[in-house]
C-alpha cells in the first residue's frame, strides 16, 4: 500500500522518551489532580501543546531525558514512530484544556473528570507501555466518518 | 479548615490508579493473543486485501499512523512469511480502507486476520502477536 510506504520515511525517535515523559506527566497530573492546582495543569496544558504541534521529542520532559537520563541508559536505542506519542499529547492536550477550563469557571468535578483520563492515560503508557493511538484512533475515525 | 490543606481529596486518584491499573492488567494480558474464530464468516479475496493470498493461509495485518506496535507486527509476520512459501502477508491501512474496517469489525491497529487458503478467517489477534503463537495458528491450518 502506497500509502503505508510513506510512512514508514516519518521521523523515528528513541521510545524511552516518551515513556519517561509520560511517567513524568503522571507525577505532575497526580499533583494537579489532589491539590486541584490551576499552575500545575496549565503548565502540563503547556507542555502538552509543544508534544502535539512540535514533537514529543520537544518538550521539558524530553530535554529532561536527553540530558540527565538517556546518557546513564545502558541499553540499546529502541526505535519508535514519533507519530504515536504525538497523537497521545494531542489526547492529553484536550483533556487538559477541559480540565483548566473546568477549574477556571469553578466547576470543579469537570477538572476532576478530564485530570482524571489523562492521568490515567500517561499512567497506563507508563506502565504498561500503552498506545493510544492504536486503541482510539480508529474508533475516532470509524465514529466520525 | 480544609480551606487551608493543599490536598483536596485523595478519592479521584485512588479511583483513576485502581481502574487504570484494572485495565492495563487486562490490556497486557489480551493484546496479541490469537482468538480462533469458528468458521462461518465470508471468504476474503485478492481483490478485497488488495494482495494475492497465499496457498494455504495469509496473514492481513491492519495498521495505521498512530500505533507503536505496528511497524514490530510488520517486522516479526514478513519474517515468518520467508519461510514458508505458501503464507503470505498482506498490510493494510487501516484509515483509507474504513470501509473494509467496519465490515471486518476493526477496532485497534495492530489487528491480524489468519485467513485459510480459501481466505476464510480462522483467527485473530489485537495487538502485536507473538512468533510462537503465529506459528502455531499456521501450523493448524491445513
Amino acid at each position: 500500500m502506497t500509502t503505508l510506504d510513506k510512512k514508514n520515511t516519518s521521523i523515528v525517535i528513541d521510545a524511552r522518551g516518551p515513556r519517561f515523559s509520560a511517567a513524568l506527566t503522571v507525577f505532575v497530573l497526580a499533583s494537579a489532580l489532589v491539590t486541584q492546582s490551576l499552575p500545575l495543569i496549565v503548565f502540563q496544558l503547556a507542555v502538552f501543546l509543544i508534544g502535539a504541534t512540535r514533537g514529543p521529542q520537544f518538550t521539558p520532559y524530553a530535554f529532561l531525558f536527553k540530558t540527565l537520563i538517556k546518557p546513564r541508559l545502558k541499553g540499546e536505542f529502541v526505535p519508535e514512530d514519533v507519530r504515536p506519542p504525538q497523537f497521545a499529547q494531542a489526547v492529553g492536550f484536550v483533556f487538559a484544556a477541559i480540565a483548566v477550563a473546568g477549574l477556571l469557571s469553578g466547576v470543579t468535578i469537570v477538572f476532576t473528570i478530564a485530570t482524571g483520563f489523562a492521568l490515567a492515560a500517561a499512567f497506563l503508557n507508563a506502565t504498561f507501555n500503552y498506545c493510544l493511538g492504536c486503541e482510539f484512533y480508529l474508533i475516532l475515525l470509524r465514529a466520525r466518518r | 479548615m480544609a480551606q487551608t490543606t493543599l490536598v483536596k481529596s485523595f478519592l479521584p486518584i485512588l479511583i483513576v490508579l485502581g481502574a487504570a491499573t484494572a485495565y492495563g492488567l487486562w490490556y497486557q494480558k489480551s493484546r496479541g493473543k490469537i482468538q480462533a474464530k469458528s468458521i462461518s464468516g465470508k471468504a476474503l479475496t485478492a481483490s478485497v486485501i488488495g494482495g494475492d493470498l497465499g496457498s494455504r493461509a495469509t496473514l492481513v495485518q491492519f495498521s495505521s499512523a498512530f500505533c507503536t506496535p505496528c511497524r514490530a507486527t510488520r517486522t516479526l509476520l514478513e519474517n515468518v512469511v520467508t519461510d514458508l512459501s505458501d503464507v503470505r502477508h498482506v498490510e493494510i491501512d487501516a484509515e483509507t480502507n474504513l470501509e473494509l474496517v467496519r465490515k471486518l469489525d476493526i477496532r485497534s491497529t495492530p489487528t491480524t486476520l489468519i485467513l485459510n487458503s480459501f481466505g476464510i478467517e480462522v483467527g485473530r489477534a489485537i495487538g502485536a502477536p507473538k512468533r510462537d503463537q503465529v506459528l502455531a495458528a499456521l501450523a493448524a491450518i491445513k
